[in-house]
């Protein structure tokens, strides 16, 4: 008789629809985000192809303008913000703790709801007449002039924001008190500091946005004008309180990948990370000074010098912690063992295209650089790079790293290593030709442009094609393992974690006893369940943590 | 589904599952002080760029009625206050009653608004709905006094939602209270939703001022 | 140009941290990979002084980073006194352009080599930004009020310039050339041009009778509005007692919303223009306020702030 575990506890629909199961969220979570990956990828695909000519190839300008803006909402907050949160953390952290769930399973189900109500009013806006603001809804172009659907979308999203509060805020409330006996907070896995440091941007940063998006679409449905100069509004106001929260939204973005990352390198470097408690620390860091840097974007609106200097200084002081932690990754190779396996080609590709992401974002934040910069596709170069190349990456590369306790199934790993390389090399190919493209001047969000920047692009849509091939083959095949792929034990890698002491996949409580925690994490010399060979490592300096 | 009182399933003991409790809702209300604070920041900003035409409509709200309803939700904290003690202290008819009369106190302050409200519509001074501040005011006036009453019924009409919820709230507490669920034991619902309207009554302390009492001469 | 100096300072930095980083995580990952299937690393957990070496130097370079990138900035939004003022109004989907003397174009700007020029720009609708990345500079061009950007151009020729903040449908086709002329070449392409031209002061002064401002800014003083004579580029007091300095802003503001400043000593009797004037008509208005500088002020009915005595 097959051993009982939370995909066959119990059957049927209802049990899928109604359960309160933080793992079985999580897969509900997957399935929804991976829907809206696929239409945020069809959007750039037919971008792509559109820009092969400087005219235009593909569709006429309107269309393109809605492309682009739903492209754009798609990707950002029905993909990115969920992601790793919902779908890695929501499946983790109370494994990760010694929980037997999250403090408020029944509002974690809430939160699924929330988002695909607000994905509904979203799509609902795509198939009626499109978006065609940006994702950004600057305004009186959103507000007054567009004569797109832009009502829904903004409900849309309005709506989805309170799926993020209150996933935040169940993360916060369990890492406070659902912890095992033992479990401190400094032998929290740093997957779990990183979706703690999230937590607080979606609690304190999401309502900021869902009462500027109120505050648009009741000026657009009742011609009032907070934000309508004609009106006596203040087109600027709705920016700085648009910004407020969609800066520290790209922290939500990358920390959580982060996370991923610190927990993906101990394990296939088979030591402790290097600088736990700096790593831990630069994650609160960034999401605290993330929240003081918005007015970056708005360097060219005409905001006062003094302003401009106090934001420009801050975004060089948030771009330290995040140089931290590449460093102590970095560091952590250093004299580890190291295994090629897929999870770690992720992480080593995240630093690598994190690494230019986050040094163009230097670029960006220098008040005499972005005068030149501002609005050119040097611009989404940079956020590519952070949130594909680091984002993305983080998620799919986390979603290899945890496959086997997720499905108990291992994914063919020759084909995963292939796929790995491809969506490396096609997402370079892609995005790298645009830092160029920016410098030479061509705008963001235009239709058509000068011929002198065809080759570029030209050269970037080729790039697109290879990293859609990239991303489909996990598609494929991680699809595949689910029922063809060889069984996976609890700790096929090993790591460390709590998470690898259940079995593969874990039954519905997690764990039959509350576990105690009595070792620090990743501490590989001293953990003899995991077998290792530990009598080749010296006794080392055991620096400050 | 278990009856409230009884330990859910993700706790280890009671004092876990009412500790965590009460930090949600402390952590629900900081995302709710944030979304007012997005609210209060925009009608700061118009209130210093049009000072004078903000106080000129801020003088058609009636001062009385807002310093009733201050009053009266004042009042209503008051009561929700000595229903959370009447909880601790096994008080439990007395628990019933004070949460009825917080909950009659806040549909006062409900019915007071709704007067307020058919003031308005009858001046023409709701956005959008045939708006014309005074007879003959030219285009600039009527537009920034506009401003301010979609402000107005902005940040009281969220206010009010959020007090029609937790009326929504006191009336769950009360049939709760009657079959007399809530002992010094147990009275976690009780205290959060005390929490909860508390904040609510907060925000009406720092919206009155700022809409009925600035610069009233 | 400063800011290419300022590009290759900041790349070279980055780039010798992207190569050094990445060639660190290359070497490690195959001088260290695992020998055998039960090999653990060295646990090595920390090091105080490399995480001190490592936020200090990077904080550092950032902080010169920083500090170049202000200087060029606050360079840029300070013109200099000594500018060619040109009006730039952008619409869905062009670019009006108004040179000193009231000639017209669109979608074309052209100006002398070697002048300071100065742009004023002003938005019909939506937000737009003029652009022009040959020049290393943009400014958002927004509806409600002036912003403005100035340059220097060094060398005759062509170049782009763009919309470079999306503002719809036709985005990508609103843009245009800047054309830098030799002084002699731009003075005679301005006059000598065969486009018919409105003069913007004869313009704005017929719109100031239309309007009927002239019934209460009397030019003795006896009106009640101050006289506007020699008011622009003066200093105003105002009835709370502060003091502003009367530009484009200051006048463009003045007949959009006057409740908002009212000088000393006059009543607040002026109606709101908003919604009656396009913004081609509001810098006609100026233009013509601008002429009355050299104008006599009457000594008592003029806004213009005696406290320093000047004029």
């Amino acid at each position: 008789m097959p051993r009982e575990h939370y995909l066959n506890a119990t059957y049927g629909i209802r049990s899928w629809l109604l359960t309160t199961d933080h793992k079985r969220i999580a897969l509900l979570y997957l399935a929804s985000v991976t829907f809206f990956f696929f239409i945020g990828g069809a959007f750039a695909t037919m971008i792509r192809i559109h820009l092969l000519s400087p005219k235009g190839l593909l569709v006429t300008p309107e269309t393109y303008n809605k492309l682009f803006t739903m492209h754009g909402v798609a990707m950002i907050f029905f993909f990115l913000i969920p992601s790793i949160p919902a779908v890695l953390g929501n499946f983790l952290l109370p494994i990760m703790i010694g929980a037997k769930d999250l403090a408020f399973p029944k509002i974690n189900l809430l939160s699924w709801y929330i988002y695909l109500l607000g994905g509904c009013f979203v799509l609902y806006s795509f198939s009626t007449g499109g978006l065609d603001t940006g994702w950004t809804f600057y305004t009186p172009l959103s507000s007054v002039y567009s004569n797109s659907a832009v009502t829904p979308a903004v409900l849309g999203v309005f709506i989805n924001g309170f799926s993020s509060i209150l996933t935040g805020l169940n993360f916060i409330v369990t890492v406070h008190t659902m912890r095992a006996p033992g479990m401190t907070w400094f032998r929290l896995p740093l997957f779990v500091w990183a979706q703690y440091a999230t937590s607080i941007i979606f609690i304190l940063g999401t309502p900021v946005i869902a009462i500027t998006l109120l505050l648009a679409g009741l000026e657009r449905m009742f011609h009032l004008g907070f934000f309508n100069p004609a009106l006596g509004g203040d087109p600027i106001l709705f920016q700085h309180l648009f910004w407020f929260y969609s800066h520290p939204a790209v922290y939500i973005m990358i920390l959580p990948a982060m996370g991923v990352i610190s927990e993906i390198i101990p394990t296939f470097a088979r030591k402790p990370i290097f600088g736990y408690s700096f790593i831990a620390g630069s994650s609160i860091a960034i999401a605290v000074i993330g929240f003081f840097v918005w007015a970056h974007h708005m360097f060219v609106t005409g905001e006062s010098t003094y302003a401009a200097l106090t934001f420009s200084l801050l975004s060089y002081l948030v771009a330290i912690p995040s140089a931290v932690k590449v460093f102590n990754w970095t560091s952590t190779l250093y004299k580890g063992s190291i295994s090629y396996d897929t999870p770690m080609l992720y992480a080593l590709g995240f630093i690598g295209l994190f690494l230019i992401g986050g040094l163009t974002g230097l670029f960006l934040a220098c008040l005499g650089l972005d005068i030149h910069l501002h609005d050119t596709y040097f611009v989404i170069a940079h956020f590519h790079y952070i949130m594909v190349g680091g984002a993305v990456m983080g998620y799919v590369g986390g979603l290899h790293y945890w496959w086997p306790k997720i499905t108990g199934k291992l994914y063919p790993e020759f084909l995963a290593r292939v796929a790995a390389i491809t969506l490396f090399l096609g997402f370079n190919l892609t995005f790298f030709p645009q830092f160029i493209l920016g410098y030479l001047g061509m705008p963001r969000r235009y239709a058509s442009y000068p011929p002198e920047f065809q080759v570029l692009n030209v050269m970037s849509t080729a790039g697109a094609s290879i990293l859609a091939l990239g991303y489909l083959l996990p598609m494929i095949y991680l699809t595949w393992s689910m029922r063809y792929g060889e069984v996976a034990g609890p700790n096929p890698w090993p790591g460390t974690g709590l998470e690898w002491r259940t079995p593969s996949p874990p039954p519905t409580e997690n764990f039959d006893v509350t576990p105690e925690v009595t070792w620090e994490p990743y501490d590989y010399d001293n953990r003899p369940d995991l077998g290792l060979d530990v009598s080749g490592v010296p006794a080392l300096a055991h620096g400050d943590d | 589904m278990h009856r409230t009182g009884e330990l859910y399933e993700q706790y280890r003991t009671l004092e876990q599952q009412r500790e965590t409790a009460s930090l949600g809702m402390w952590i629900f209300l900081s995302t709710e002080v944030l979304f007012f604070a997005g609210l209060f920041m925009t009608y700061t900003l118009n209130r210093s760029t049009y000072p004078d035409i903000f106080s000129e409509a801020s003088k058609t709200i009636k001062l009385s009625w807002g310093a009733i309803n201050t009053v009266v939700l004042i009042g209503s904290s008051l009561t929700m206050a000595m229903a959370v003690w009447a909880s601790q202290t096994g008080k439990k008819k007395a628990l019933t009653w004070f949460l009825i009369a917080t909950l009659v106190l806040g549909t006062v302050f409900l019915g007071i608004k709704s007067i307020e409200y058919h003031d308005k519509y009858v001046e023409h001074h709701i956005p959008g709905w045939n708006f014309q501040f005074e007879p003959g005011a030219d285009a600039a006036t009527n537009a920034h006094a506009q401003l301010f009453f979609s402000l107005y019924f902005g940040m009281t009409g969220l206010h009010a939602l959020h007090m029609i919820i937790g009326a929504g709230l006191l009336l769950w507490l009360i049939k709760e209270s009657l079959r007399g669920r809530f002992t010094p034991e147990y009275n976690t619902p009780v205290e959060n939703i005390g929490l909860y309207w508390h904040f609510v009554d907060i925000v009406w302390i720092f919206l009155f001022p700022l809409l009925y009492l600035i610069d009233r001469h | 140009m400063s800011v290419d100096g300022l590009m290759a300072y900041i790349t070279a930095v980055c780039a010798f941290f992207a190569v050094a980083i990445t060639a660190a995580v290359i070497y490690f990952f195959f001088k260290y990979r695992r020998k055998h299937p039960g090999e653990v690393g060295v646990p090595i957990h920390g090091d105080m002084r490399l995480e001190t070496l490592w936020i200090v130097v990077p904080l550092f370079l950032a902080l010169t980073m920083f500090g170049w990138g202000a200087v060029v900035y606050v360079d840029f939004r300070r013109a200099p006194m000594d500018t060619l003022d040109i009006y730039v109004i952008g619409k869905q989907w062009m670019w009006k352009i108004q040179q000193p003397t009231g000639l017209r174009e669109i979608n074309e700007l052209h100006v002398p080599v070697g002048r300071n020029v100065k742009l004023i720009l002003a938005s019909e609708d939506v937000i737009h930004d003029f652009s022009v990345p040959a020049f290393r500079v943009k400014m958002d061009v927004v509806p409600g009020h002036y912003n403005t950007m100035w340059f220097r151009p060094t060398k005759a020729g062509r170049y782009h310039f763009f919309c470079q903040q999306y503002c719809g449908t036709n985005h990508a086709l609103m843009g245009g050339w800047v054309t830098v002329m030799e002084p002699m070449e731009y003075a005679a392409w301005l006059s000598g041009s065969s486009e018919a031209t409105a003069n913007p002061v004869l313009a704005g002064e017929k719109l100031f009778a239309e309007k009927a401002c002239n019934t209460c800014h009397l030019t003795n003083g006896t009106g009640r509005a101050p006289s506007l004579n020699g008011v622009y580029g003066a200093s105003v007091l105002l009835a709370d007692g502060s003091t502003v300095t009367a530009d484009d802003a200051y006048l463009r503001e003045s007949i959009l919303n006057p409740q908002a400043k009212i000088v000393a000593g006059y009543a607040p009797l002026m109606p709101s223009f908003q919604g009656q004037l396009t913004e081609e008509q509001i810098i006609d208005l100026t233009s013509y306020i601008k002429s009355l500088q050299s104008q006599p002020v009457p000594t008592k009915g003029s806004g213009v702030a005696p406290a320093t005595g000047k004029k």
